[in-house]
């Protein structure tokens, strides 16, 4: 029996407001356990929450850069359980009312795209972080309550392991470039749910589902899809049941494990949340917020292949983040070729990055020094083999190129006047070298350069050299 | 019967409470009258009315994304049975995962 794979994807991603969604505690990552925190997150008897209109206007970005529709009338509902992590002993989301519906998304594996729909997307809050310790406590850090969530839920389109994987990236991207979370999984700023499950190629019904749930890395959404869907199709086979459960996916081994035999979704008693009343939309507002979305990826990839002049694939490379593609059009606003200005930010730049560990804001380069180089470049005042100096400079320490290729005399000999003595000096030292280039070895023409160069300490520009050279030899 | 003594004992354990066989039959009887009562407003026709999510006839008010500094720890520790570096320190409680 063949079968065929259906993965659901929930994904939670938290937004960057300044302050939570229902409280006005600060919103921050690394700061000392419990202390952005106030009464309401703490859910003491008689604070009442009020919504942060940034969250929802956050959430709608999310959902129109993801083609949702916006639901004009919302309001929010309680979802109820027990664990420390959340002392009101309910989480209030959008269980009736997403902020979002019907959207899609476009993934493209092995060069086929496909458009992934978008079920519906919630805004909610997180919960706090529990650490568990071996003395048998856990110990309970609050900050995080209240944090402004987005949940995106995946129509049942994703196919394979490769399409989560993909759909996961595309996400990342998407999200990145509207601003509203720095979507470090890592940092668990984005934390992906997934459910797996199989039936025979050809039925109309779905398998019973597994689920697998804050997985921290795309890698392990890629694996512990491919393995479930491969244990499920095993169970099968051999005339077993699957049960809906919830399963870990294990590291070491790439195995899924059991977890715990999963509840009814009932059992969270969802009812409406009293202490917000309902929220109206309007059409000004959603559009509003469609005006503040920044340029997406796609719009801005076209533009630099059709306007820019730069190839398909460096256009892609060039958009995968929203800080680097930021950085590269402040650099052609600066004054830098285009074509240039992609070259070095995914040649050396990148290299760079690598090497250090760095993010490209974490470096000391920025798009006005980057521009003011590349100028340099090509007005001759540096060569190339200079360049490179030159960019550890204002890479590493963030020198300003003109100030301190002047200051460390660096600027490249163009003027005729200096360099044609120097090579009346060279040829009349290599007569030999002379003799060669006549019986037509052109290997001699790059000792001579060589040895004006080296004259010059490498200062000298090149093509002039190389323009000078050829006059004198055929003078001789 | 609207409700069973097995929906309530399942209610009562998602609400962290236990009830001996004698609590479980009085309080069974009790809820179930409640429903039984509550019921009468299903004779009521309801159809074409949006469901009400909201007894108050108030529009929702947003706040602007500005930040107030959190409550002090040192107050919010007050209500806490016990805490230790800043982290309040409850009974560990692992066979759940984090819920979000």
């Amino acid at each position: 029996m063949n079968f065929e794979t259906t993965i659901g994807l929930e994904v939670h991603i938290e937004m960057k407001t300044k302050s939570k969604a229902f409280s006005p505690a600060p919103v921050k990552y690394g700061v000392e356990q419990n202390t952005n925190t106030n009464v309401v997150d703490w859910g003491f008897p008689g604070v009442l929450p009020t919504i942060n209109k940034g969250s929802l206007e956050y959430g709608m970005r999310a959902a129109l850069a993801l083609n949702c529709e916006i639901t004009k009338d919302i309001h929010f509902d309680r979802k109820n359980y027990f664990y420390p992590d959340n002392p009101k002993a309910y989480q209030i989301t959008q269980a009736q009312t997403p902020i979002g519906r019907n959207g899609w998304l476009e993934i493209e594996v092995n060069g086929e795209k496909k458009k992934i729909g978008i079920e519906e997307m919630h805004v909610e809050e997180d919960a706090g972080k529990n650490t568990h310790s071996p003395d048998g406590y856990s110990y309970v850090d609050l900050n995080r309550q209240g944090t402004p969530l987005i949940e995106i839920v995946s129509k049942p389109d994703i196919t394979s392991a490769d399409e989560a994987y993909a759909y996961l990236v595309r996400l990342r991207q998407i999200i990145q470039f509207t601003g509203i979370s720095d979507v470090k999984m890592e940092e668990g700023s984005m934390r992906a749910d997934v459910n797996v499950s199989v039936r025979p190629i050809g039925s109309d019904k779905f398998g019973t589902k597994t689920e697998m749930k804050n997985l921290n890395s795309f890698e392990h959404v890629k694996k512990g899809a491919h393995y479930e869907s491969k244990r499920q199709q095993r169970v099968l086979l051999s005339g077993g049941k699957i049960q809906q459960e919830t399963r870990r996916f294990d590291e070491p081994t790439g195995e899924t494990i059991l977890m715990r035999v999963k509840e009814g979704a009932s059992d969270y008693r969802y009812f409406p949340e009293p202490d917000i009343p309902p929220i109206h939309i309007s059409d000004d507002w959603i559009e509003e917020v469609r005006a503040s979305i920044p340029e997406m990826p796609d719009k801005r990839r076209e533009k630099y292949v059709s306007s820019w002049g730069i190839p398909e694939y460096d256009a892609g490379v060039l958009t995968q983040t929203k800080e680097m593609s930021d950085f590269f059009e402040a650099t052609v606003a600066e004054g830098a070729a285009a074509k240039l200005a992609a070259n070095w930010l995914m040649g050396e730049v990148n290299a760079y990055m690598n090497a250090n560990k760095l993010e490209l804001l974490e470096t000391k380069l920025t798009p006005e020094h980057l521009a003011s180089m590349i100028k340099l470049i090509e007005d001759g005042t540096i060569s190339s083999k200079i360049a490179k100096k030159v960019f550890q400079e204002i890479i590493a320490n963030g020198s300003e190129p003109k100030a301190w290729v002047e200051a460390k005399g660096l600027v490249q000999l163009s003027d005729p006047a200096v360099l044609e003595p120097l090579i009346k000096t060279v040829l009349d030292n290599n007569e030999k070298s002379i003799e060669d280039f006549k019986n037509g070895k052109d290997r001699a023409i790059g000792f001579l350069v060589g040895q004006i160069m080296k004259g010059t300490h490498g200062k000298a520009n090149p093509k002039i050299v190389n323009k000078l050279l050829m006059d004198s030899l055929k003078k001789r | 019967m609207a409700i069973s003594a097995s929906e309530v004992k399942h209610v009562a354990s998602l609400a962290k409470l236990a009830f001996t066989d004698e609590e479980l039959q009085k309080f069974t009887g009790q809820m179930d009258e409640i429903i039984e009562m509550v019921q009468q407003l299903s004779e009521v026709n309801t159809d074409g009315i949006p469901v009400t999510t909201s007894v108050t006839d108030a529009i929702g008010v947003m706040r602007e994304d500005v930040t107030v500094s959190g409550t002090s720890r040192e107050e919010l520790m007050k209500n806490v049975p016990q805490h230790q570096d800043g982290y309040i320190k409850v009974p560990a409680i692992i066979d759940e995962s984090e819920e979000a």
